[in-house]
């Protein structure tokens, strides 16, 4: 029998195909999955046993149909809003809070026919890279439990790679899909900015924020976020485009494909099993019939600034709503002013004020231009940049992180070392660029490390099948998620 | 200053809320009223994730206003959001413009009498209403959202504006025009227009600016008046008294007749602008600016114009009869079905618009219809009634609805005007007024009026009067 929980979207789609099993079955699969992991892992921040097993009686019901998810349990990200569930931020300020409304994704999973099986962990307000910034409780790498899952979408991506769900949605702002993917060696991506709505996603900053899929493997990634992605009326900046080449055609042929490599990598600090992994993609994907080349990645030496500049101060105004006036937390006072200093003061931790702080300086009188202003311009400049370099490239290859997961606690004191964690993953987020992590090996102390692919604005079918080209050549998924149960890894 | 010691230097900000049927950024409605937080949705409630929309006949109406004041308008303008923290503003930030406004460089020319003025326009831009703070007695504040999220267009002028009075017209003939345009009610006192003003003091002939002050929440021509000579007096007071202007806003007290100073320079906002990242830059298309261009009516401006080349009124008729457009389409329509400019004018001026400024009701639901008034004129110019008699006719389609004919009718009033009637009643006032008769006979000629009025009386004011006259001479002869 094989442990439904362990398997891939797809893999189960099949097997309610054949009538081998049933979307409760995997639905209980997963329900004892997180009763077994979830003490230790501490992915969740709600788990909706009973509202999935229901909703997954009635698929058993219905019978499998043409929905793409029909049936598949799925977990999502808690800034991602939810009627039927709360929807917290890992924040305090917004307590029980319950929205309203579906976001556009959930309504997508839904009429896909997937089961919402409960919400992930995440830094509160998605600002963090290790997931500690959470106001409720810490989430454990399931490769390692002393280590970091990563963050922002460290409950999402530790829940995909224990096996407690085979899918789930994540958001990237700076690289919160695809440093947790790399960390807990799962496969997570960002699309196209504008590719998934983001109506109903808490945001952290607007122009950067995308929600996004992680899974096991790549062509899971691939057909959830053809599911996620679509012009959605409800938000303006959402685009609309083929999607059908993700999932088909040209999947494993990357013939002709011209990779770039980027020129001053080998100056990089990076962990030495890192570096080797990186070397041997490049030479997974010449041997595959692509030609490489060395290219000047754009941003590398200000993305991180700029990013930090950008995002803090969209953050700035965006946060100003939790106030205490009309939902969430609310602290008592004598005076207005004083309600919402004593609210947003116990209500937010001390990362999120940080960043309010720091963007609210940048936006201000007498420093705009010397932070604000300028952060656009270079931001201007590095999707110039990018441009000019997809006219010679078709993907850009790099890790996803210097370094594997490190250790929980290790960089909480110092956030710089904490953002720096981040400077692979922002020049993508910078340019709006679809980009994904894919594992590719474990370092000699067997944590995974990711392999991350970049491609011109639009061209997700190109991330896709270059990552299936490296995730063939390494072995990684049948190495590490075999379907016959227990993870290799689990067994050191 | 009257005392020409200062001169007042005067900027307005007024926004405007546009007609939309739904909010600026959601499908709610933007109607005023309804029961506290009914017409509210995530978006408007600014509620996390949620995100707004652009309300592509809000931009029309704006880019109507603009094209109105002569503006150059943008083809592409750029949301902005204006940070502050006020509990009627449930996002803590406003959508808004900021740098690349919709529209620019637009101008008024104030024309009358005694003020001839030309007031350059700066912009015109976009943003969302606030909700409304609702104080309660005893403590606490309630806030309805109803209202958040309504369109307005904010137009800023140039501080080209010398005078109160200059200032009291502005918005007179800025009210008239949104009202035209059938983007705005125009209501001051129920707030669909409000507007600010900033004004400074600076000795005649000085091209420098003094320090400016702000006074919020003046709702009504007067208040604007008032406002703005009661911050000009403080200020020459403080000028003369070698005080120095503090740079604040206030808020107009209109029962009070003062402004109370809200906050000074040192709490004045940094609203920290920066592009609203929800909305991808506003670009005006060829088939929006078409659609406006297709839409503009004849603003006042030249309609005032045309009624004086092509009715021969006369201005002070022009400017009464153009102050709305309905009003001016009614005049418009009873002059063409009567063929007489003048009479029409006189008659929409004295009988319609007493009766709207009696009872208080607007042309829709009047009464009375420009082909029952023309019909009516008709009659008049026909001798089949009196003009005196008209005025009761008049008033009889005001109460009843009926139609001139039947209101005639009705009230018994045609003009009697066979000879054989009017002849018989001369013969009886004559044969009832021996002594007048030989007094007239004997020459005292102005008994002739005398003799008039009685056949007037007898025929009930019916008698048509030049028939009584020409039948009067025969028999006294």
């Amino acid at each position: 029998m094989h442990d439904l929980a362990r398997l891939t979207a797809i893999e189960l789609l099949d097997l309610y195909k054949r009538r081998e099993t049933t979307p409760s079955e995997a639905v209980r699969a997963c329900l004892d999955g997180i009763d077994s992991k979830e003490g230790v892992v501490g992915a969740f921040l709600h788990i909706d046993a009973e509202g999935a097993m229901a909703r997954a009686l009635r698929l058993d019901g219905e019978g499998i149909d043409g929905r793409p998810l029909f049936g598949v349990p799925v977990a999502v990200k808690d800034n991602i809003c939810t009627s039927t569930m709360p929807t917290t931020c890992a924040s305090r300020i917004l307590g029980s809070y319950q929205p309203p409304y579906d976001a556009t994704v959930v309504r997508r999973l839904e009429d896909a026919g997937a089961v919402i099986i409960g919400k992930t962990n995440l830094d509160e307000f998605a600002m963090g890279s290790s997931t500690e910034n959470s106001a409720f409780h810490t989430t454990r790498n399931p490769w390692d439990e002393s280590r970091a899952p990563g963050g922002s979408s460290g409950g999402s991506a530790a829940a995909v790679a224990a096996g407690m769900v085979p899918i789930a949605l994540g958001s990237d702002t700076g690289g919160s899909i695809r440093q947790p993917a790399s960390f807990c060696g799962v496969t997570g991506m960002k699309g196209t900015y504008g590719r998934v709505s983001r109506y109903g996603l808490i945001a952290f900053a607007s122009s950067l924020d995308q929600i996004g899929p992680i899974a096991r493997d790549v062509d899971d990634c691939a057909l959830l976020m053809r599911v996620l992605s679509g012009k959605d009326p409800l938000d303006s900046t959402s685009i609309s485009g083929e999607t059908e080449s993700w999932t088909t055609g040209t999947a494993g042929n990357i013939e002709g494909l011209r990779v770039g490599v980027p020129l001053r990598s080998p100056e990089w600090e990076m962990d030495g099993a890192v570096r080797e992994l990186f070397a041997r993609s490049v030479s997974a994907v010449m041997e595959s019939g692509c030609t490489t080349g060395s290219a000047e990645l754009p941003g590398m030496d200000k993305s991180i600034a700029c990013y930090y500049i950008i995002a803090n101060a969209e953050a700035s105004s965006n946060l100003a709503r939790f106030d205490g006036v009309r939902y969430g937390m609310r602290s008592d006072a004598e005076t207005l002013i004083r309600m919402y200093e004593e609210t947003r003061g116990e209500g937010f931790g001390a990362e999120v004020k940080r960043r309010i702080l720091l963007g609210t300086y940048v936006l201000s009188s007498g420093y705009y231009d010397r932070y604000y202003s300028r952060a656009r311009r270079a931001r201007a400049e590095i999707k110039d940049d990018f441009k000019k370099i997809f006219e010679e490239f078709d993907a850009i290859i790099l890790p996803t992180t210097p370094e594997p997961a490190f250790e929980l606690g290790e960089r909480l004191a110092d956030p710089v070392s904490m953002y720096l964690s981040d400077i692979f993953t922002t020049p993508a987020s910078i340019a709006g660029l679809p980009a994904i992590s894919v594992p590719v090996g474990v370092t000699g102390d067997g944590l995974p490390v990711g392999m991350q692919i970049i491609a011109g604005e639009g061209r997700e079918d190109i991330v896709f099948r270059v990552a299936r080209v490296l995730q063939g050549s390494f072995g990684f998924v049948e190495r590490y998620y075999s379907r016959s149960g227990e993870r290799e890894g689990d067994e050191r | 200053m009257r005392d020409g010691k200062y001169e007042a230097v005067i900027g307005l900000e007024i926004h405007v809320q546009l007609l939309t049927a739904t909010k600026l950024f959601c499908a709610c409605p933007a109607e005023f009223g309804g029961e506290p937080n009914t017409r509210v949705c995530p978006v408007c409630l600014g509620l996390p994730g949620a995100l707004p929309v652009v309300n592509r006949e809000a931009v029309r109406m704006a880019v109507l206003l603009g094209t109105a004041l002569g503006c150059d308008v943008r083809r592409r303008s750029v949301f902005a959001r204006k940070n502050y923290f006020y509990p009627d503003c449930p996002r803590n930030y406003q959508i808004s413009m900021f740098d690349k406004p919709l529209c620019e460089n637009g101008v008024v020319e104030l024309d009358t009498d005694d003020i001839h003025s030309r007031i350059r326009i700066e912009r015109i831009h976009l943003e969302d209403d606030s909700g409304k703070l609702i104080h309660q007695r005893g403590g606490g504040s309630l806030v309805d959202f109803n209202r958040c999220g309504v369109p307005l267009a904010e137009i800023v002028t140039k501080p080209d504006l010398r005078t109160p009075a200059e200032a009291r017209l502005l918005v007179k003939q800025l009210r008239q025009l949104v009202r035209y345009l059938g983007i705005c009610d125009g209501n001051l006192e129920e707030g669909s227009m409000r507007c600010d003003v900033n004004v400074s003091l600076r000795k005649p002939g000085e091209s420098e600016l003094g320090t400016k002050t702000e006074i919020k929440n003046l709702n009504s021509f007067k208040a604007i008046e008032l406002g703005l000579e009661a911050e000009i007096a403080r200020q020459s007071a403080m000028l003369d008294a070698g005080k120095v202007i503090e740079q604040v806003t206030s808020l107009w007290d209109s029962q009070h007749r003062e402004s109370v100073v809200m906050r000074s320079k040192e709490e004045a906002h940094d609203y920290r602008y920066f592009r609203e990242p929800d909305l991808e830059d506003l670009v005006l298309d060829d088939e929006l600016l078409e659609n406006v261009r297709s839409l503009m009516p004849e603003l006042p401006g030249e309609r005032k114009k045309r009624f004086i080349d092509q009715y021969g009124l006369s201005d002070y008729e022009t400017v009464v009869l153009t102050a709305e457009m309905e009003l001016a389409d009614f005049y418009e329509e009873v002059a063409g079905l009567t063929g007489d400019p003048k009479a029409s004018s006189n008659w929409v001026m004295r009988e319609v618009m007493g009766e709207l400024n009696s009872t208080g009701r607007d042309l829709g639901n009047l009464g009375i219809s420009p082909q029952g008034l023309a019909e009516l004129i008709n009659q008049i110019a026909a001798g089949r009634i009196s003009g005196t008699a008209g005025k009761d006719v008049f008033g009889e389609m005001v109460r009843s609805g009926a139609n001139p004919g039947d209101a005639i009718a009705l009230l018994g009033l045609e003009q009697l005007s066979g000879d054989d009637e009017i002849a018989d009643m001369v013969e009886k006032v004559l044969e009832a007024s021996d002594g007048e008769v030989k007094r007239y006979r004997e020459g005292e000629k102005k008994l002739f009026g005398y003799f008039v009025g009685q056949v007037m009386k007898m025929s009930g004011g019916r008698a048509n009067p030049s028939k009584v006259n020409e039948i009067l001479k025969k028999l006294l002869l």
